[in-house]
């Protein structure tokens, strides 16, 4: 069940009879996203303990971030996080994470910091996220990530970016071997699969 | 002001609940959210009375009237210093705190106008989670927002 409204989809399973999947509720969740996401980080750094994971864009309503991070904060990840002013990560999920003694790190500009990533994950900004449209137009070409921005960046380190796009990622990243996007969104299609099998018992 | 002088400025009841330390400016929060507005009890109260805890607090005594721990610790989120006073025949013959719960139900609206609870019809649950020493906050059962009890609107 996919719905703008948030909470709409653990409602609708605490009075359906039949299993509810979440396939993502307004700004809130998106845990079939998370999974292919956790799929996707094992398989290409072959573990998901004690990693650094970026999170870059829109934090605050980019519901695939708030469930990766809740997922990933099981594998004593540190966190570091890159958004405008307007769309940063709210307050409910530095509380979880604080909960948690996680580490994480703010930050406003994408700089040399990304070199010691593991994984970076990009999401798109969104011009109705924007009170002010100007603003809007000024920030949405300081979250761009360009390939020669990726020369220092460590060898296992992997791209995601749960698509579509907008222009967050430039074209000429996506030869550029760290891209793991495309492959990402392949891996959407057993993860769901999976789920669905899982649900109907089918083994 | 003597104390003697301070007590009469609220009269005194003969049985029943006085609640003390409320801070002033909730005074009518706690009000509804206790639904005093719907009793038919003689209730009588004070606030903007001077509190060395509080600055200023309000005062709610009511006659033949007691509340069971569950509903009185709703104002917990409010009114966390709020003080029960359990008189019979003008005497005090209890004391007794609030407690924070660690849930609360139907009491509040959910802040974050894009949750289902305020676009269908679903009763609100928050967790109640420690903020700082002084101060909780609400998690909404259903879109995982928080809500501020001092911005809390009660139903």
């Amino acid at each position: 069940m996919r719905h703008p409204l948030e909470g709409s989809a653990r409602f609708a399973s605490e009075v359906a009879d039949i299993p509810v999947v979440n396939a993502g509720d307004g700004a809130n969740q998106h845990p079939t996203q998370t999974l292919l996401d956790l799929y996707s980080i094992r398989k290409t750094q072959g573990t998901l303990e004690n990693l650094n994971v970026f999170l870059i864009g829109d934090l605050k309503y980019g519901r695939t971030v708030h469930s990766l991070l809740m997922a990933m904060s099981n594998f004593n990840t540190t966190f570091n996080f890159i958004s405008p002013e307007e769309l940063k990560l709210p307050d409910e999920y530095k509380m979880y994470l604080q909960d948690k003694g996680l580490e994480y790190e703010e930050h406003i500009d994408i700089t040399d910091n990304i070199n010691n990533a593991d994984i970076i994950y990009m999401t798109r900004i969104q011009r109705e996220r924007f009170s002010d449209p100007m603003e809007y137009e000024k920030t949405k070409n300081s979250y761009v990530l360009k390939n020669d921005m990726l020369d220092g960046t460590k060898e296992n380190m992997k791209i995601l970016h749960p698509l579509p796009r907008v222009n967050e990622i430039h074209e000429d990243v996506d030869e550029n071997k760290k891209s793991y996007y495309f492959t990402q969104a392949l891996n959407g299609v057993y993860t769901r699969m999976a789920i669905i099998t899982s649900i109907l018992g089918i083994k | 002001m003597s104390d003697q002088k301070k007590k009469l400025l609220v009269s005194a009841i003969e049985n029943g609940t006085v609640i003390d330390h409320i801070p002033a400016n909730h005074l009518f929060k706690v009000i509804s959210i206790l639904g005093l507005d719907s009793l038919k009890k003689q209730i009588t109260f004070g606030t903007n009375l001077e509190s060395k805890k509080l600055g200023h607090k309000a005062i709610i005594k009511l006659s033949e009237v007691y509340f069971k721990d569950e509903d009185i610790n709703k104002i917990a989120l409010i009114a966390p210093h709020a003080k029960l006073n359990i008189i019979h025949n003008f005497k005090v013959t209890d004391k007794r705190d609030v407690q924070v719960p660690e849930k609360i139900k139907g009491i509040a609206k959910c802040g974050n106008p894009k949750c289902i609870t305020n676009n269908d019809n679903v009763n609100t649950i928050f967790y109640v989670l420690p903020k700082d020493s002084e101060k909780v906050a609400l998690k909404c059962h259903y879109c995982e927002k928080i809500t501020d009890p001092e911005d809390m609107e009660v139903f």
